[in-house]
């Protein structure tokens, strides 16, 4: 019988955020990402932030770990527009992550490269960027990466027959109680409908102990330490498999520093593995150690995200619905014109994160602190970007499209 | 609890917002077991049986007008017909003898007292009572001179009365940071209390807008964007007419529709014709009634430009009648609502980078409006109520000590 495994996946993710631009930008300077170094939505200040506070502490640990412990493992997915914004503006954050995988024991996972939602508005246009991506981990990692992911953890059955279409050995999601049921996340399962691929479900009760609640001090799990952690996981009889899915940034950004966070991850591999039938798996070592126990029928669309686990956060309000919509309408002209440079904004603007700084969720509330976000409003999210849409608009009319 | 509360004006014969938030405060405040004697210049019947409205001196009124500026002149239409202009200065003067007579017939615990034609008076009620003095500071002068020095007599009321008050209630953080700045008041001394809106007022729309002309422009795709407001110096008028400039160039099918009345009258429609765009802007001056009521009705958007708003009333109302906001950050409404759009109101530029992004996209002004509109249902004066009780508790303990 196989050891029980923690199944540990990072997300490392940063869009490319449009600056504050206004109608008198458009038609005249098209240049909607990159901005004053002082500005809110520098990304280049954010990358050097994120940088410091945690790819590199976060990747120098991790490393450590690799050497430390020969049986860590852990699965990574870093999309495109991070990857190219730590090629231009911190080489050494990304030279930390091809360590990593250097390694030989750190999994890079497939998604789209611009983080889009285009597998719900065009087809074609997801498996253009899913191929760049692949592109991208070949030549930055010398990978290919086996098991997929969709931006947010966007999953349906669709996509799972997609995935499996495409050859993937696995896909991932939230292991959400109404798809669930009586199951629990810790097996590995089998898509319905579909022939070869497995089906790899976030525990999402553990990954929150420590990607939400860990620094908080009302939280009676408060505070947390490694030895506590894989206490409850030992404790759970019915498992092969602990899938602790959640954000990189965790470490460091979202889960300071001071909080403990690093000593959490520090003492992790030696608390779990004091035990020898435990072990750390890649998503990929789950798949093929672990037969699936079970089929998932999952017919509406899931995510990670919120109480709902939806994709409310980002197309749930008339605004959202409009600016994607509009985005998308733009795409035959857009692919026509050969423009790389066109063709490459208007992909920028397709990640996920643009809509979710227009989401009016919790803004409503007054609940702004639930709510990370680089624009005082949702509103002035939405203004910045279909003045950027309209900019699109002009180009094409200047190529002689007209939209 | 027994207050003596100095006011200058209640509806129906405000000329403004002050005698609609004295109403509406006067009434939570019933609610919560205070006792309130509130003394006005004039006598009229204001059909109010939650406090005592007390004449100061006998002086019949139908209608009061304010000329522009606050401070300038008062025209009276008294029971007789007969219409007088009245120097403010000498009426705040007449009404302070008056309640110096009063307090000797009165019994209260608190005296509390609305903006500078009243503090004279309060200072008198104070001197001669050994009463606590609450000041209630609607708007300094600074701000009804736009943020220029206005007049200086006033600045001498506000600046004596501020120091010698025993505490001072600020309608926004916007106004307590004016009255440090402008009088040197300790921050601990001045505490704010926002402003609200009592909702159930308002009196609904009917089913036909009053603008005709409007309504059948806006079937034909076009987009209305409404201020409404005295046409003075504090508004900030003529910035809107710059933006609405470049927003017209944009978006020609844009209309701008400025209700309200004042000495800028002129100057804003030279503005408009200078800009060229005297085609897109329609002044309808000072509306009443359901003509006020349609004038937010008919907008797609509200503007409030102004250059120092204590509160700002009228961008809730326009959210009450169902037009989203677009208002300046220099404005005590913008710490309360959250739902709408804001702007430093020198920054013409983005004022008009917002309006085109309301014009243009529909979606924009209907999640706004949505929005906004919950946080609307949520207004009460309750909290301020609330607020004021304890503080008259509070001071009436200490003058009793």
């Amino acid at each position: 019988m196989s050891k029980k495994a923690i199944v540990l996946y990072l997300h490392v993710h940063q869009p490319f955020r449009v600056k504050h631009y206004t109608i008198f930008d458009a038609g005249s300077n098209h240049e909607y990402f990159d901005t004053d170094y002082d500005d809110r939505t520098s990304n280049q200040r954010i990358i050097h932030k994120v940088a410091e506070k945690s790819y590199l502490p976060t990747n120098k640990k991790l490393l450590e770990l690799l050497h430390r412990h020969p049986e860590f493992h852990l699965s990574l997915s870093i999309t495109g527009t991070v990857l190219e914004q730590l090629e231009r503006w911190s080489p050494a954050a990304l030279k930390s992550f091809q360590e990593l995988v250097a390694t030989g024991r750190v999994e890079i996972v497939a998604e789209t490269y611009h983080h889009s939602l285009a597998f719900f508005y065009s087809l074609a246009e997801f498996e253009v960027q899913v191929n760049m991506h692949r592109e991208k981990v070949q030549q930055l990692f010398g990978v290919t990466p086996q098991v997929f992911r969709n931006t947010e953890l966007s999953y349906n059955n669709d996509l799972a027959s997609w995935a499996d279409r495409a050859g993937y050995k696995g896909i991932l999601a939230e292991g959400w109680d109404p798809v669930l049921d009586w199951r629990s996340p810790n097996y590995v399962y089998r898509p319905t409908y579909t022939n070869n691929i497995r089906l790899l479900m976030k525990n999402y009760k553990l990954s929150d102990d420590i990607a939400f609640r860990f620094g908080d001090s009302n939280w009676s799990g408060w505070p947390l330490t490694a030895d506590k952690f894989t206490g409850w996981l030992k404790d759970t009889e019915h498992a092969t498999n602990f899938n602790l899915f959640m954000d990189y940034e965790t470490f460091g950004e979202h889960q300071w520093s001071e909080s403990g966070i690093f000593e959490f991850l520090n003492h992790l591999p030696e608390e779990w593995l004091k035990n020898p039938d435990h072990t750390f798996m890649t998503v990929s070592q789950a798949i093929d150690n672990f037969e699936p126990v079970d089929q998932i029928d999952t017919p509406y669309t899931t995510t990670w995200a919120d109480t709902e686990r939806d994709l409310s956060a980002w197309l749930g309000n008339p605004m959202q619905s409009q600016a994607i919509t509009a985005l998308y309408e733009l795409q035959h002209h857009i692919i026509k014109t050969g423009d790389y440079a066109l063709i490459e904004d208007w992909r920028r603007l397709q990640t996920s994160d643009h809509f979710y700084y227009m989401c009016t969720k919790w803004f409503s509330d007054g609940d702004i602190h639930a709510y990370f976000s680089p624009y005082e409003t949702p509103y002035e999210a939405f203004t910045n970007f279909m003045n950027a849409w309209h900019d699109l608009k002009f180009r094409l009319s200047e190529k002689g499209f007209e939209v | 609890m027994k207050i003596l509360m100095l006011g200058w004006e209640l509806p129906p014969h405000n000329s403004g917002g002050l005698g609609v938030a004295c109403y509406q405060l006067c009434k939570a405040l019933s609610t919560k077991g205070a006792d309130i004697e509130f003394v006005l210049p004039y006598s009229a019947d204001h059909g109010i049986d939650f406090m005592t409205v007390t004449a100061a001196h006998p002086q019949g009124v139908i209608e009061v007008l304010k000329s522009g500026i606050a401070y300038d002149s008062y025209k009276y239409i008294y029971n007789n017909g007969t219409e007088e202009w009245v120097d403010i200065y000498g009426q705040q003067l007449a009404f302070e003898q008056s309640v110096d007579k009063l307090v000797e017939l009165a019994d209260f615990d608190v005296i509390h007292a609305h903006d500078w034609l009243t503090f004279r008076a309060a200072l008198r009620a104070k001197n001669k009572t050994n009463r606590p003095m609450i000041l209630h500071v609607h708007s300094v002068e600074s701000d009804r001179a736009g943020g220029g020095y206005g007049n200086p007599m006033v600045r001498e009321i506000e600046s004596i009365a501020m120091l010698v008050a025993d505490k001072i209630i600020a309608v926004s953080s916007h106004t307590k940071k004016a009255i440090m700045r402008d009088y040197a008041i300790p921050a601990d001394k001045i505490q704010v209390v926002h402003n609200s809106m009592d909702i159930t007022s308002i009196e609904p729309l009917d089913n036909d807008n009053a603008y005709k002309y409007l309504t059948a422009m806006k079937a034909r795709g076009y987009k209305v964007v409404v201020s409404i407001g005295r046409l003075t110096i504090q508004k900030g008028l003529p910035n809107l007419l710059r933006a609405a400039k470049i927003v017209i160039d944009h978006e020609p099918k844009t209309l701008f529709v400025i209700a309200g009345t004042g000495e800028q009258y002129v100057e804003l429609l030279e503005l408009a014709a200078q800009l060229g765009i005297s085609r897109n802007v329609i002044f309808t001056g000072f509306r009443r009634g359901k003509q006020w009521r349609d004038s937010y009705a008919i907008g797609d958007l509200f503007v409030m430009p102004s250059i120092s708003e204590p509160f700002g009333l009228t961008p809730l109302e326009a959210i009450g009648y169902g037009t989203p906001a677009l208002i300046s950050k220099q404005s005590g409404v913008a710490e309360v609502l959250t739902n709408c759009l804001k702007v430093n109101y020198w920054d013409i530029d983005e004022m008009a980078n917002q309006i085109v992004s309301v014009v243009r996209n529909k979606s924009l002004r209907d999640e706004l409006h949505a929005n906004s509109l919950k946080e609307y249902q949520r207004l009460s004066w309750d909290d301020a109520a609330d607020s004021l009780m304890s503080l008259y508790h509070r001071q009436a303990k200490k003058a009793t000590v």
